[in-house]
């Protein structure tokens, strides 16, 4: 025991009303940050059904905000890895991850994304998280629609809380 | 992390010529290569000179997967070669074993995988139409297309239990038999699919931009198609009326009345044309094959193959042993080897099995269309625009898990 | 549509051993030798229409001498009839001739058949990987190739 006691201090140096227009300010850009997601799809496999069938009637991801795809990482935010990752493919998936600018997210579509699916051996790469971070996994082989649908909100909600520099790095 | 500059993971065979060609680089990643496949063309202008087809991007070692798993074990593996289609290449392999066991699957199964296969047909065709479509720039046709696509897929998932890969077929039958009421939703299905490839037809057939970019581009002789392997509908689209199910009729195509839809040129206005009639052939097939089902069991009663009745396995010893060998060691296949052919939606799929007795495949080898399609793509796309690469390559439809196994 | 050819007639044409020439579910299945393979193809084409070149595999018989199994199938537009051809090629250098001069479809499965099982085609320079990827080392679908043993292009980050 002794006179070893820890400290408590503010989290932050800064005042109370800069740290409530900060939090405000997270709240407005990651509101709309989640509202406008603009995916790559990165599809390679069986996947793609169900992708072409959630981007469509009925199950439409343009009420999320998040159907337009831009097919170059420049125009970018969501990366949604569709399909298995085989290691051919990997040096591509790489160098689209590293092209697209900040902020962005990435999405594992289905279970080859998430971990290689069954597909065990020297061809397929155990899940893309061994290349690259990803945000939201979403399983099934395919997944159903309402499980890709359940993803994005889950990454918006995630969008939403999270905090969003942009002017400076601490604001 | 480090950017990576990297050279292509297979060198081109060809660099650029003195003559001032610009080598293009379209793909791996792009959204009209229906995912893995690099086109690298040199370019005079806006003509393609040449150009060198990459594909293996999805190579996901199926073959080897299948030295070491069980027989029945592979069934969800077959069905992810032609997503698009899964329960031909599910028939096709059990086919292909119940050849090597030397069974005769039963009159109900013989008709359900055939109305099946006719409608896995329909939705891959969907698929290739509305994909190559959207490509053109038509987003309406491939709205159209996917929501009738997506109510077979609901159907489906009512019978198998999932939208896209079924593993609804066993050696020796069929996983179970279909539901009540699925017979009569089939129906309303059929009806619906007249609506709406209605409208497509209205959209696109005489659309003069969807002729324009479609009539005499990536066309091939009947002569270069047979040497460079074509088969199905880009070998009927050139006016070779080859088509296994009439020529080597297998399941119950023998009893069905239907034609082999033909085209002219060998361009892509045909490949899009013979799809939407092979569409309306399998419709008719379809609603033969409601009237014709014959009633019985959808198994095989060989205990080889075929797990026995649950309430069996809970009752009897014999039962629970025959079902335990067939799960943990798989239906044992005598010796010997077979290559069956079925008429899947890009051409004739193959299955080479070699067996050496066991639970296992020895050696287990698919001939899939699409990647022989692969072989004969510069064919297609050498002589014309840069612009043209991406309708023909949709036209040819080439499914990556398919072509690269 | 011409009538199948006979059994006999194959063997006739052919002019090889009568037991090389079998009949299997439906199909002709001839055991050849390396050297006859071009000729004995460049008759089926000519001669009895086995005009689509449907598949070249290989199958590897580790314990066995010849080890590899080369397997070709053909397919008659004409009279819808299947073959199988197999020849037997031994393990240290396994060569055969290539089959690009008759079909344009042999291009890519020799391809395929050289990286995954190693085996030479005389005759087609192109031999580039085509599903793997340069510097993969080994041929996978031999029999002494580990499944699991990956050669991954891009380094793994640690999570």
């Amino acid at each position: 025991m002794g006179s070893s006691t820890i400290p408590i201090r503010a989290v932050t140096d800064r005042s109370p009303a800069f740290e409530y227009f900060s939090t405000k300010k997270d709240e407005l850009v990651g509101w709309a940050r989640k509202f406008s997601l603009f995916p790559y799809p990165f599809v390679t496999a069986c996947c793609a059904m169900e992708f072409m069938a959630v981007s469509s009637s009925p199950y439409d991801t343009d009420r999320f905000g998040a159907a337009l795809p831009r097919f170059s990482p420049r125009q970018s935010d969501l990366l949604m890895v569709v399909g298995t990752l085989t290691h051919k493919q990997a040096p591509i998936l790489l160098k689209v991850y590293e092209q697209m600018c900040e902020p962005k997210w990435v999405m594992a579509f289905g279970a080859c994304a998430t971990s290689g699916g069954f597909y065990q051996n020297y061809a397929a790469v155990a899940g893309i998280d061994k290349i690259i971070p990803v945000d939201v996994y979403v399983p099934g082989c395919p997944p159903r629609p309402e499980t890709v649908i359940d993803a994005i909100m889950q990454l918006q909600d995630r969008i939403a809380r999270s905090h969003h520099p942009i002017l400076t790095d601490r604001f | 992390m480090q950017a990576i500059t990297l050279p292509n993971p297979v060198r081109p065979n060809f660099r650029a010529d003195t003559g001032g060609d610009v080598i293009v680089n379209i793909g791996p990643s792009h959204p009209a290569t229906h995912g893995t496949i690099q086109v690298i063309a040199a370019l005079d202008g806006e003509k393609v000179r040449r150009v060198d087809v990459h594909c293996g991007y999805l190579h996901r070692g199926f073959e080897k997967e299948c030295e070491s798993h069980t027989w029945t074990n592979l069934i969800p593996y077959v069905d992810r070669l032609n997503y698009c289609s899964g329960l031909i290449n599910d028939f096709a392999y059990c086919e292909a074993v119940e050849a090597l066991m030397e069974i005769e699957i039963t009159p109900r199964c013989r008709y359900l995988r055939t109305l099946l296969s006719e409608y896995s047909r329909i939705a891959d065709h969907l698929t290739c139409i509305a994909a190559s479509l959207m490509e053109l720039g038509a987003m309406t046709a491939f709205l159209y297309l996917v929501m009738i696509r997506d109510y077979i897929y609901e159907h489906l998932a009512a019978l198998t239990g999932a939208r896209v890969t079924y593993t609804y077929g066993r050696v020796g039958g069929l996983a179970q038999d279909v539901p009540d009421g699925w017979l009569l939703r089939l129906d309303e299905i059929l009806d619906q699919y007249e609506d709406f490839t209605g409208r497509i037809h209205g959209l696109m057939d005489r659309n003069r931009i969807f002729i324009d970019r479609t009539r005499n581009v990536g066309v091939i002789s009947p002569e270069d198609a047979v040497s460079w392997g074509f088969t199905g509908p880009i070998l009927r689209s050139t006016g070779v009326p080859r088509d296994l199910r009439k020529d080597a009729p297998y399941l119950a195509y023998a009893e069905l009345e239907f034609e082999v839809p033909v085209g002219i040129n060998g361009d892509n206005y045909d490949r899009y044309y013979v799809r939407m009639r092979e569409m309306d052939e399998s419709v008719h097939m379809i609603r033969q094959l409601i009237d014709t089902l014959p009633d019985g069991p959808i198994s095989v009663d060989d205990r080889r193959c075929v797990l026995p009745p649950k309430h069996l396995v809970y009752s009897e010893i014999e039962s629970l042993i025959n079902h335990f060998k067939l799960v943990m060691e798989g239906p044992q296949v005598p010796a010997g080897e077979v290559y069956t052919a079925h008429e899947a939606p890009n051409g004739e799929l193959g299955f080479y099995l070699v067996s050496t007795g066991g639970g296992m495949p020895y050696r287990m080898h698919v001939r899939s269309p699409s990647f022989v399609h692969m072989g004969g793509l510069h064919r297609l796309l050498e002589g014309y625009q840069l612009a043209d690469i991406i309708p023909t390559f949709g036209s040819v439809n080439m499914i990556g898990g398919e072509c690269d196994r | 549509m011409m009538a199948a050819p006979s059994l006999d007639q194959v063997r006739r044409l052919l002019d090889v051993a009568p037991d090389a020439i079998t009949v299997s579910r439906g199909m002709f299945v001839l055991m050849l030798e390396p050297v006859d393979l071009l000729d004995a193809v460049r008759l089926l084409k000519s001669e009895l229409q086995f005009d689509l070149f449907l598949d070249v595999t290989a199958v590897d018989w580790l314990e066995r001498s010849p080890r590899f199994d080369v397997v070709y199938h053909f397919y008659s537009t004409a009279h819808f009839a299947r073959a199988r051809l197999k020849v037997l090629v031994p393990a240290p250098d396994p060569v055969v001739d290539s089959l690009t001069t008759l079909y344009g479809s042999a291009h890519f499965m020799e391809r395929e058949c050289h990286e995954m099982h190693g085996i030479g085609f005389r005759g087609n320079d192109d031999l580039r990987p085509l599903l793997l990827y340069e510097g993969f080392k080994g041929h996978p679908l031999r029999k002494d190739y580990p499944k699991q043993y990956e050669q991954p292009l891009v380094p793994y980050r640690e999570r």
